[in-house]
């Protein structure tokens, strides 16, 4: 759990973070949106103590991140930016290790470590180990950043505009593993974007930053159904509303009992993905399938069309 | 083909330079037509070898010392408590370069005698700006990203100098010191006037007989010497770039 209490950044008086108060969730995403100049990434790197606060604490688990010096802090917590910012001097495995080696594993355990997240990250290790990072494509190279992120296994992941450099079919695919990695290894990921549709996809919560402060704090579904301020509305895209909210759930959330004609949709898949299928074969119904093959019931478009109304 | 010349020309300078200074009677046909009928055509008042020997000791010492130095205070004024002194120690070496080292042998021959070391101090002072301003540029252009990254992972400011800035700005700081040997290389010369023990021995020697082959010679031998490690430390330095990769130029 990460707490965010009354924290301030200024610099020459003027407030780029203007008492923030948030709790973060374990084993959540939380993605923090605003304009260049929120003060999104300031409050990110307040965390791990790149920036120091001008005022307030911040808490992880409960123990305040001041009690230990800034690098040892920064080593206990994953650290991913744009650009990826991989040491262009040392192999992928190397890169990987970075952590672990400062920390002071043995070499056994450095390898195992740096073996199970090439492969956690389908990098080939007998491929990719020995290479050096200008030797990558920008997909591969955001993945080893993010794979050196995670090597000593920290239990929160902050992640500064990760994706922006890649390009948009890559980034999907990266999202999509990013959520799967989470799944699996329950890390707690501090995320920050300023493309909403990442931010829809991703979040557990959003926070949204404006001018240094936090206007709203919610889940994706309460930023369309109640945004607090104008800005958030025009953040979200009025037009864009029904769409966003469809964004959120799959599928699977959203089977009514029956059969469709058609090629099944698999559960997992967004709502909105599945509507445009919809729209696009011309069909008022599709068949959704679980993991395994099996039939689980329908998606109408009425349904959906339900579902993407604002709440009454 | 047009890879190999280059290498074929310079292992045949290296080879020539080597049989000369081993065995300088070989080519003393060669010589002759430019002396008058009875001066030695190759230098005879010490041999070639041990001055050439001394030449380089000497440029090493002091480049061993201008590389210590600069190096030191460059990568004292790039961290965050030093960084007011940046302009003073630029314009310290600055000087260094601007005094003629004809001068700083003036100067330092009534407080060090004669011999090696005012042309030391010449030479040491004389090489500090390029080793100086290349390790500045080196440490100065590094990716802000990689830089980011290093403090994001938890380095210590000693770990991000060692790990991280220093090898990275290595090439760089090669080619600093390249340019400072070949300087040092040919200035070590005029170190002969305050007797040092350097090639200039020959070239002076030259002068005052008005003998062209010694003048010629001594040159020579400078000038190859010169070439050589230019050639070997570009080599080096190409190797450690492409270690080095990319990063300098795509983040």
């Amino acid at each position: 759990m990460i707490e965010i209490d009354g924290i301030t950044k200024r610099y020459d008086g003027t407030a780029v973070v203007d008492n923030v108060t948030m709790t973060i969730a374990p084993r959540t995403v939380t993605v923090i949106v605003g304009t260049s100049g929120s003060g999104k990434t300031t409050l990110l790197r307040m965390i791990n103590r790149l920036v120091e606060p001008s005022a307030g604490a911040i808490r992880l688990d409960g123990e305040d991140n001041r009690v230990m010096p800034g690098f040892e802090l920064r080593r206990r917590i994953g650290y991913a930016i744009q650009g990826h910012g991989l040491f262009p001097h040392r192999t992928v495995a190397q890169n990987i290790a970075t952590v672990p080696a400062l920390l002071g594993w043995n070499k056994a355990r450095i390898d195992a470590k740096v073996a199970e997240l090439l492969a956690l990250f389908q990098l080939d290790p007998a491929i990719f180990a020995a290479r050096f990072p200008h030797e990558l494509s920008g997909g591969q190279q955001q993945r080893v950043g993010v794979a050196r992120a995670l090597a000593a296994e920290p239990k929160v992941l902050l992640m500064d505009e990760p994706f922006g450099a890649l390009d948009p079919i890559i980034r999907a695919k990266a999202q999509a593993d990013l959520l799967d990695i989470q799944k699996l290894l329950k890390t707690t990921i501090v995320l920050v974007t300023h493309d909403m549709d990442e931010a829809f996809h991703l979040a557990d919560k959003i926070a949204v930053m404006d001018k240094g402060e936090l206007v709203q704090y919610g889940t994706p579904a309460e930023l369309v159904t109640n945004p607090a301020t104008e800005f958030v509305q025009t953040l979200i895209g009025a037009s864009e509303r029904p769409f966003r909210l469809l964004s959120i759930e799959t599928a699977g959330q959203a089977v009514e009992p029956g059969t469709a004609e058609g090629q099944p949709v698999a559960a997992e898949t967004s709502q909105r993905d599945v509507l445009s299928e919809l729209l696009w074969t011309g069909r008022g119904a599709l068949p959704v399938a679980a993991a395994d093959g099996t039939l689980l019931g329908k998606v109408t478009l009425e349904g959906l069309a339900r579902r993407a109304a604002k709440p009454q | 083909m047009r890879v190999l010349a280059p290498s074929l020309l310079r292992a045949a300078l290296l080879a020539i330079l080597i049989a000369f200074l081993v065995s300088p009677g070989w080519f003393e046909p060669l010589l002759k037509p430019l002396v008058q009928d009875n001066a030695p055509a190759i230098y005879n008042q010490g041999s070639l070898l041990t001055l050439t020997l001394l030449h380089l000791r000497i440029v090493a010492i002091a480049t061993m010392g201008a590389v210590i130095v600069a190096v030191t205070l460059a990568i004292l004024v790039t961290r965050s408590f030093g960084a007011e002194f940046l302009p003073l120690s630029r314009s310290l070496v600055n000087v260094g370069q601007t005094f003629p080292p004809v001068a700083v042998l003036a100067l330092a021959v009534p407080a060090l005698g004669f011999g090696e070391k005012p042309t030391l101090v010449a030479l040491f002072l004389y090489g500090l700006l390029p080793i100086f301003e290349n390790t500045l540029t080196g440490l100065t252009t590094l990716s802000p990203s990689v830089m980011e990254a290093a403090r994001g992972a938890g380095m210590t400011d000693r770990q991000r100098l060692f790990k991280v800035e220093l090898p990275l700005a290595m090439p760089v700081i090669l080619a600093g010191i390249r340019l400072s040997v070949v300087i040092s290389l040919a200035t070590a010369t005029i170190g002969s006037t305050v007797a040092a023990k350097t090639l200039g021995e020959v070239i002076i020697a030259g002068l005052q007989s008005n003998n062209i082959a010694f003048v010629l010679q001594g040159g020579l031998i400078v000038g190859a010497l010169a070439v050589l490690i230019y050639d070997g430390l570009s080599a080096i330095e190409r190797a450690m770039a492409r270690r080095v990769g990319m990063g300098r130029q795509t983040n």
